[in-house]
């Protein structure tokens, strides 16, 4: 069976499945944000049916909403086995192959882990199972940048880069995912409301976490959902959120002038990186509204949404300027060997990209 | 056959005297401070069944305060110093009427039975989340009108969590306690624990929103009056 790295069919398959699972974080959001997570009380049956059995009249409530979860789960996971069998039999890099088995089996575990927060009542598998949702998604954009033109293109373009910007990139990125990892605790043990204003903090640059000031704010804590009582943890998660918010938004603003400055100012690559910035610069504004609309279910869900596109965008832009960069540092050993120099180039220092 | 009859007379006489000598505890719970306001439920005003159980918005009850600071919905109960007993065979009722849980707060004892009704056309989920060792946290479907659910605690825990996922408005706290001494006040603030035998006991009024008070009490066999207030301390 021939196999090919440009399949355009695979790519829009690999696309569609990626948009797909961006759906499949929304509708896991809004269960998360209206707080009906148990609405069905078993797995895999559905009120005792088979899920795909369950009467539509039956879908009130919070079940509406949990239920549909349910059943676009089940499509994202057909679409990734497809997309996985799909690419083992048509695609010619074999770790190319090996990503799409990879993204089936962390779609099996991904059901699994909700089936079971479900079963065994256990908010931290909630937290492992929207992060794990959230590398889910990257993972799958990264299949439909591999499987794109754009990246043929990208894999004959060096750049050089100038260390602090590789590592920086890196720490951006990383610092992105353990925020969502942050967000997904917060959500998980419903401290999202922890702090109820901002900028400020209980009207304060930092709130108070004694325990006499934590029992006046859980005396005057008044919601139709009835949270839990806020507690000290809470508070300092939710201002911990915050301040690693602030954090990337520094960071990623940095990263995109340094970009500018060591890159000519046409080059693409800038030019991502301000987008990188005015993402981030959403997903906080998002932030910020979600706390000014006391958690409105689609404001906190469109926070998720963005956050999981702002480490997929972040993830795939350092995946491609790294690899351009690593392209170009072989060409630079190549070129100096070929000249007789030796391979004891220092990191460069000015940064042109050589397209 | 005679120092039978002689044993079972002393022992009710004994009983008797028990009885008698026991006391009723009575008092008012007043809250001291502005509650904040309750908020509208508009998913239950919505809701295409429940909601047309309801002429006007429904809201939150979470502090039930009568015009001189009458607490409602306080659990009273003997902290400490009261014997563990058997649990009653009379078993306590939680319904679900309009889509909301009937009553919001109740109290029983460990092992006692909870029946729990659903007298809604829609289906409920029942989740219970407690949080003491020895109670377990379970979640079960409860068809419209379908057979009651048995349930019982093992442990003592103040405002265990029933819920509903499907209904996330719908909430109820079950106050467990190992001895029959306590009460839930009602609307006007009062409350009336019956029975209480001679001894020193601490007596605590916990509301679920304002916090808990403790006081030490010494019942010799006469009624007594015990009021409480608790403070809301101001806004952060």
């Amino acid at each position: 069976m021939p196999r090919s790295s440009q399949n355009p069919w695979l790519h829009g398959f690999a696309v569609l499945t990626a948009c797909a699972t961006l759906g499949l974080i929304a509708l896991g959001g809004l269960v998360t944000s209206h707080g009906v997570g148990m609405a069905v009380p078993d797995w895999p049956t559905t009120y005792g049916y088979n899920m795909f059995l369950f009467p539509i009249s039956q879908w009130v409530g919070g079940i509406f909403y949990e239920h549909t979860h349910r059943l676009m789960a089940s499509g994202v996971g057909l679409l990734t086995g497809v997309l996985a069998v799909w690419l083992w039999l048509k695609e010619s890099r074999r770790w190319v192959r090996w990503l799409g088995a990879s993204a089936f089996f962390l779609v099996v575990l991904q059901g699994i882990l909700g089936g079971l927060r479900v079963t065994l009542y256990k908010d931290e598998i909630g937290i492992f199972h929207a992060t794990l949702a959230q590398m889910f998604f990257t993972l799958l954009c990264s299949l439909a940048l591999f499987t794109s033109a754009g990246w043929r293109r990208l894999t004959k373009t060096p750049i050089q880069l100038s260390s602090r910007l590789e590592r920086g990139l890196l720490v951006a990125t990383l610092l992105i995912l353990g925020q969502l990892i942050l967000g997904a605790t917060m959500r998980h043990q419903h401290a999202g409301l922890a702090v109820p204003d901002f900028p400020l903090a209980y009207g304060k640059i930092l709130p108070p976490t004694d325990a006499k000031s934590i029992e006046a704010i859980n005396q005057h804590r008044s919601d139709v959902r009835d949270y839990k009582p806020v507690t000290a943890f809470q508070i300092v998660l939710h201002m911990t959120h915050r301040m690693v918010a602030f954090s990337v938004l520094l960071l990623v603003g940095w990263l995109a002038v340094v970009a500018r400055r060591e890159l000519r100012a046409g080059f693409g690559f800038a030019r991502w990186m301000y987008a990188w910035v005015a993402l981030i610069v959403m997903l906080a504004l998002l932030g910020a509204a979600t706390v000014w609309s006391n958690k409105a279910a689609d404001v906190a869900t469109a926070h998720v949404v963005l956050g999981a596109l702002n480490l997929a965008f972040g993830s795939l832009l350092s995946i491609a300027t790294l690899n351009c960069a690593r392209l170009a540092s072989k060409s630079v050993i190549v070129a100096s060997e070929a000249a007789g120099i030796g391979s004891s180039l220092s990191p460069a220092r000015s940064f042109v990209a050589t397209r | 056959m005679k120092s039978k009859s002689t044993f079972i007379a002393a022992v009710t006489v004994c009983a008797s005297l028990q009885l008698t000598s026991a006391a009723e505890i009575t008092g008012k719970i007043i809250l001291k401070g502005t509650p904040p306001p309750e908020k509208n439920i508009d998913g239950l005003k919505n809701d295409p069944t429940c909601g047309k159980s309801y002429t006007e918005m429904p809201t939150t009850h979470f502090y039930l305060v009568g015009k001189g600071g009458e607490l409602a919905d306080t659990f009273v109960y003997i902290k400490a110093g009261a014997k563990p007993t058997d649990a009653p065979a009379t078993a306590v009722t939680l319904d679900q009427v309009g889509c909301q849980y009937q009553p919001y707060v109740f109290g029983l004892q460990t092992k006692q039975k909870l029946l729990v009704k659903n007298s809604d056309p829609v289906l409920h989920n029942i989740h219970v989340t407690p949080k003491a060792a020895g109670n377990k946290e379970s979640n079960q479907a409860q068809m419209a009108k379908g057979p009651d659910l048995n349930k019982s605690f093992d442990a003592s825990e103040i405002f265990l969590t029933f819920k509903c996922d499907v209904h996330p408005w719908m909430f109820a706290y079950a106050c467990v306690v190992d001895h029959p001494y306590y009460a839930v006040s009602g609307k006007d603030g009062t409350f009336k624990i019956a029975n209480l035998p001679p001894g020193k006991y601490t007596i605590e009024a916990a509301h679920r929103k304002a916090g808990a008070v403790s006081k030490e009490i010494t019942v010799t066999g006469d009624n007594q009056t015990v009021n409480f207030e608790i403070e809301l301390k101001p806004a952060q």
